[in-house]
């Protein structure tokens, strides 16, 4: 079953209770800068490949497909900065660092007419779970691009891209596929496991995806840190600010 | 030898006002804060309220706010307040109505139980049930009523939206019945235009008081939203929804 933290570790402790506003306030400069440095690296750039490395923020390569010469990431950044914006923990983050409603546990709300998420546009986040379905089509094409990170001019080549376009496919899954909109769609939805044929199977994934859940707001971080990272080690590649390291 | 002791601030008053003030209590091993609220009505305040039956952290009827955090007093411990020197200050609950000192009036709680569809079974009890089909919801079943979600909630704290949204206590409530293998009732067109589902900001406050450990944004509150975007946002689902993706109409274990 999704298993919930223990009695014992239940409640706030009192140490806790005195730097509530760090979490807010972390997380307020963290997202802005991440929002900031996305729209500077979508908006300004026309290339995001570096020999076989692919920048997250442009795959699939969408751009090339079609023949779009500028701006290519436009037309695929949408889909996973919708997904994060649309996460619940996402929600969650923003909803306390950047509306303050609250800012912590027990801190007065900021909004004098809050109405949660029940009025546009706030509600669209209910549409969280097709951002969810584009999102598994992404990292389909993100595992495609770390195969292609450790293949270059017909033969295997090990360099540090390599190994961070991996690890970006390695986060970016656990955070997809941790999702709460995930979580219902393999099992969450069924009441009755027991009584349908293949019950025992979804209840198995349903259990699995659960426990990848507990920690969707770990993943949720490091993903995201991730992705920028990455993009970043690409952007000085071309930019020539670095060159990168190979292994072998 | 010396005996240890602390200061600790509660609260005295009722619905015309009120302050609080400082007692002085003997501290003794493994104290809990509801202890030296006895401490405080056998030496100092007889008259002091205070609504206790367990102390046990199960009857759900201590609950009171610690340094502006709602806690059970029977559950939380004196010596993580002295160990860090944080001054303790004990305050009845903010967000429902006072009656005296630390007592507070719950009984719009009790009038929200009311108001849910009860447990509709396919056919009248007793069920063959498997454990996979009810490990869900006996999460939900150790809930004490203690109402400290209700409590720190923002959405009843902050807005006072009482006849707006029911409450975390009521979605967890919600979900167990919503969840139940041998219900058959569909409680979601409710929870979304009646319990105010929508008025949730999945926070996660309500999940970090609670001294069950009862994750209810988690487990009872982003699943409601997840179902009532089936029924309401979800126009392929919507139609679909009698498929197989879906169990709606089956309520009969078919294996063990
Ligand atoms: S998660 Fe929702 S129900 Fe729980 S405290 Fe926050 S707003 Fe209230
Ligand atoms: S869900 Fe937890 S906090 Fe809320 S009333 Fe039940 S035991 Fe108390
Ligand atoms: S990605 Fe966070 S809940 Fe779906
Ligand atoms: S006295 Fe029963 S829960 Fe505290």
């Amino acid at each position: 079953m999704a298993q919930s933290p223990s009695r014992e570790k239940s409640q706030l402790k009192p140490k806790s209770e005195t730097a509530w506003w760090l979490a807010p306030n972390l997380t307020l400069v963290v997202f802005s800068l991440f929002v900031l440095y996305s729209a500077w690296e979508v908006l300004t750039h026309n290339v995001g490949r570096y020999q076989n490395y692919l920048s997250p923020y442009f795959s699939p390569d969408v751009g090339l497909w079609l023949g779009v010469p500028f701006l290519p990431a436009v037309l695929v950044a949408w889909i996973p900065l919708g997904f994060r914006a649309s996460c619940y923990y996402y929600r969650r983050e923003y909803y306390r660092g950047f509306f303050r409603d609250p800012a912590a546990c027990g801190i007065h709300d900021r909004s004098k007419r809050y109405q949660g998420e029940t009025r546009a546009p706030l509600s669209w986040n209910n549409l969280h779970r097709f951002f969810l379905y584009l999102a598994l089509v992404v990292v389909v094409f993100l595992w495609k691009d770390a195969v292609d990170g450790f293949w270059y001019q017909g033969h295997l080549e090990v360099g540090l891209g390599s190994l961070i376009l991996l690890l970006d496919a390695i986060l970016l899954s656990f955070y997809t596929f941790s999702c709460h909109a995930f979580r219902h769609l393999v099992g969450g939805n069924i009441d009755c496991f027991s009584c349908q044929s293949g019950g025992r199977s979804r209840y198995r994934w349903w259990r699995t995806i659960s426990t990848l859940n507990q920690r969707h707001g770990l993943f949720a971080w490091t993903s995201m840190f991730m992705v920028w990272g990455t993009d970043l080690y690409i952007r000085l590649l071309l930019s020539g600010v670095i060159h990168d390291v190979k292994f072998f | 030898m010396a005996t240890d002791t602390t200061t600790i601030y509660i609260y005295r008053g009722d619905a015309s006002g009120g302050e609080e003030r400082p007692y002085l209590v003997e501290i003794s091993p493994g104290m809990v804060i509801l202890d030296a609220i006895h401490y405080i009505q056998a030496n100092d305040a007889p008259d002091l309220a205070v609504r206790w039956n367990c102390k046990a952290a199960h009857c759900g009827s201590c609950s009171a706010e610690i340094n502006g955090h709602p806690r059970l007093l029977c559950k939380t411990r004196l010596d993580d307040y002295l160990a860090t020197d944080t001054p303790v200050h004990v305050r009845p609950m903010k967000t429902f109505p006072i009656i005296r000192d630390l007592v507070t009036d719950v009984s719009w709680n009790y009038r929200m139980a009311k108001r849910i569809p009860p447990f509709h079974p396919a056919h009248p009890a007793p069920f063959t049930l498997d454990q996979r089909d009810v490990a869900r919801i006996q999460e939900f079943r150790r809930c004490i009523e203690c109402f400290l979600c209700q409590d720190i909630c923002h959405v009843i704290r902050d807005h006072d939206a009482k006849d707006a949204y029911m409450g975390p206590r009521f979605m967890a409530k919600l979900a167990e019945l919503e969840m139940h293998p041998m219900d058959t009732e569909n409680r979601i067109p409710f929870v979304r235009n009646d319990a105010g589902l929508g008025w949730c900001n999945v926070t996660h406050c309500c999940s970090e008081v609670c001294p069950e450990g009862i994750e209810i944004t988690g487990n009872a509150i982003i699943p409601l939203k997840e179902r009532l975007a089936d029924q309401f946002w979800d126009p392929v689902r919507r139609i679909f929804r009698r498929s197989s993706l879906t169990d709606v109409g089956q309520h009969e274990p078919k294996d063990s």
